[in-house]
């Protein structure tokens, strides 16, 4: 993407492709030289780990569609054929749906860590709206993913989810049946989900292209939130940053692996291995986990409408984000009172995904109501905060923070030497 | 690989066999976790498990040929005439691009039991057709004899032959 490239080779065939197409160039100056913070602690590794569930999630997925049919008559078997018949087909799809929960794991870690560390405030917003966007795709693509299979909670779930739009005024019947191709979820459903499911991962990609992109240009934040002043802040990519990334690769594949091989069925529904009934609804129906908080805010509100709305915005409200926080200081390291705040926050979103599993009764509906205004009351003083927060001082830059052991930068620079004993360790 | 020269305290071969170690194993690493993704692509076991037939004889009078599926491709079951036979036998070996006895392609003489896939280039051929009154591929005309063996045309083998054994009399089973 940078004009001048500092590359060179001594190899005939590379110089003359890359007088054409400087390709290896741009591959030097963004995986190899590339100067990156050099006080990035281990939850800088998500993206990276994102970027590979996205490939995993490609291939795995491209097999599957080898072996399936979107047909409603024959999804269902097509399914337990690759899971019975096909060749690895079991390790294929158990790969692709369990890929799906840690794909979002490793978001979710990742999008909060950007949280935390303020990693969406100037220059990076942009960079923060493309994750958003790659995040709203990311779940479009699993829940039409989810409902392949055409088991009974994929075919519920379809109907739940797609009766959402009928919450809409005036047009919501029209829409509902334009996305339905139908008066139910039906075949058309089934066979346009199909098509889609396949295509927005090919988008995600194209998205998360321009995720890099955007920031490439101003490098990656950093735990102490302060901008790079120079070259003495930095190390190259390779070697030092491909290793942490893949030793921290090789901890997430651990995990992975366990999920795949000894609890497979984990995170998935029962349910889903009745085959669809458009007569007969499962008693209780609950989405995939990665979806809970949002679904425990949609039935909070007492209104079909107002939960639709409330459901959109507590997504939507990401946007905002960094013009909500009005504070200079990017990292909660520095803000006393936003660390607080972060983390008021991140319990209401995990409570909130508990509540989402729990039937829709008595006290459950009451925390959720609550939950649903602590996450919304987060955006809401968080503009405040800005104001009357007493930031600690910051370091002078972020290699006087790795070098100063003795904690002359006060508190900040004590955490700063914390973490890079972590990161030896 | 390595290239320090001593004096750091790093010993090179030590050095150049973790790089080895570490690359070696990968790779078994990466091709066990490739293999999954090509071998999906075999047929899967449904289909293997359709991949023998049983077929009665009793109804093909003499003369007379029908056509069965087998592994999604045609074979060809023909109750030879004692004519097709003898032209068959008297064929001289020299006069074969790919010589093979009638002997060797038919378990009892009166029933011929082909693959129809012309090893050409895999149409189907014409039964009773053809200068050999065998078969004629009409793509690009391969004629058979009455033994399915290559006699002209650009195709050069014989009409395959399957495994099969006879059940009893009547019945054989092909796979």
């Amino acid at each position: 993407m940078s004009g001048h490239s500092s590359f060179e080779s001594n190899n005939a065939v590379i110089k003359w492709i890359e007088y054409r197409l400087p390709i290896f160039g741009f591959i030097n100056d963004s995986l190899v030289v590339y100067p990156t913070p050099k006080n990035l602690n281990y939850w800088w590794n998500m993206g990276s780990l994102a970027g590979v569930m996205l490939m995993v999630q490609i291939i795995t997925g491209i097999i599957l569609a080898m072996h399936y049919t979107p047909h409603a008559d024959m999804a269902f078997a097509s399914t337990e054929h690759i899971m019975r018949d096909v060749n690895y087909g079991w390790l294929m799809r158990y790969m692709h749906a369990n890929g799906g929960s840690m794909f979002f794991i490793v978001v979710y870690i990742h999008i909060f860590r950007g949280m935390y560390y303020g990693s969406y405030k100037s220059p990076r917003e942009l960079l923060w709206w493309l994750g958003i966007i790659i995040f709203i795709l990311m779940m479009a693509t699993a829940f039409m993913g989810y409902v392949l299979p055409w088991g009974q909670m994929s075919f519920w779930g379809a109907t739940v989810i797609t009766n959402l739009f009928s919450a809409v005024p005036l047009v919501g019947d029209v829409i509902v049946s334009w996305l339905w191709g139908g008066y139910s979820v039906a075949q058309p459903t089934l066979n346009r989900f199909y098509s889609l499911h396949y295509l927005l991962p090919f988008a995600i990609f194209a998205v998360v292209f321009l995720h890099l992109w955007a920031l490439h240009v101003h490098k990656s934040n950093n735990p102490l939130g302060i901008d790079i002043k120079g070259p003495q802040d930095t190390i190259p990519f390779h070697p030092y940053y491909t290793v942490k990334d893949l030793y921290g690769m090789g901890i997430f594949a651990i995990i992975f692996a366990w999920l795949l091989f000894f609890a497979p069925n984990l995170l998935g529904e029962p349910d889903n291995y009745i085959p669809a009934n458009p007569l007969v609804t499962p008693t209780h129906i609950v989405p995939e986990w990665y979806f809970l908080p949002f679904y425990a805010i949609l039935r909070a509100i007492p209104d079909k409408l107002g939960g639709v709305i409330a459901m959109f915005a507590s997504l939507l409200i990401l946007f905002v984000l960094p013009w909500l926080d009005t504070s200079k200081v990017r990292s909660a390291r520095f803000r006393p009172v936003y660390k607080m705040l972060f983390w008021a926050f991140f319990i209401v979103c995990m409570g909130l995904g508990y509540l989402g599993a729990k039937p829709a009764e008595g006290i459950f509906v009451i925390f959720s109501r609550l939950g649903t205004a602590l996450y919304f009351l987060f955006f809401l003083v968080l503009p405040f905060i800005g104001w009357f927060e007493r930031p600690r001082k910051l370091p002078e830059s972020i290699s006087a923070a790795v070098l100063d052991d003795s904690g002359g930068g006060g508190g900040g620079a004590i955490e700063g030497a914390a973490a890079k004993a972590e990161d030896r360790g | 690989m390595a290239d320090s020269k001593g004096g750091d305290g790093h010993d090179p071969s030590r050095r150049d066999f973790l790089y080895v170690a570490a690359g070696g194993l990968g790779a078994v690493g990466v091709a066990g976790a490739v293999w999954p993704m090509i071998d999906q692509m075999n047929p899967s076991q449904d289909v293997l498990a359709l991949s023998s037939i049983e077929v009665d004889l009793s109804g093909i009078a003499e003369g007379q040929s029908i056509t069965v599926s087998w592994r999604g491709k045609p074979v060809f079951i023909r109750h030879r005439t004692a004519a097709e036979i003898a032209a068959a036998k008297a064929v001289s070996m020299d006069e074969l691009p790919d010589p093979e006895g009638d002997e060797a392609r038919a378990q009892k003489p009166e029933w011929l039991i082909l693959v129809g896939v012309c090893t050409h280039l895999g149409c189907v051929p014409l039964g009773q057709q053809g200068e050999y009154n065998g078969w004629f591929c009409p793509c690009h005309g391969s004629h058979y004899d009455t033994s399915g063996r290559i006699r002209k045309g650009p195709a050069p083998l014989n009409l395959p032959v399957p495994d099969y054994v006879y059940l009893d009399d009547n019945n054989i089973k092909i796979g």
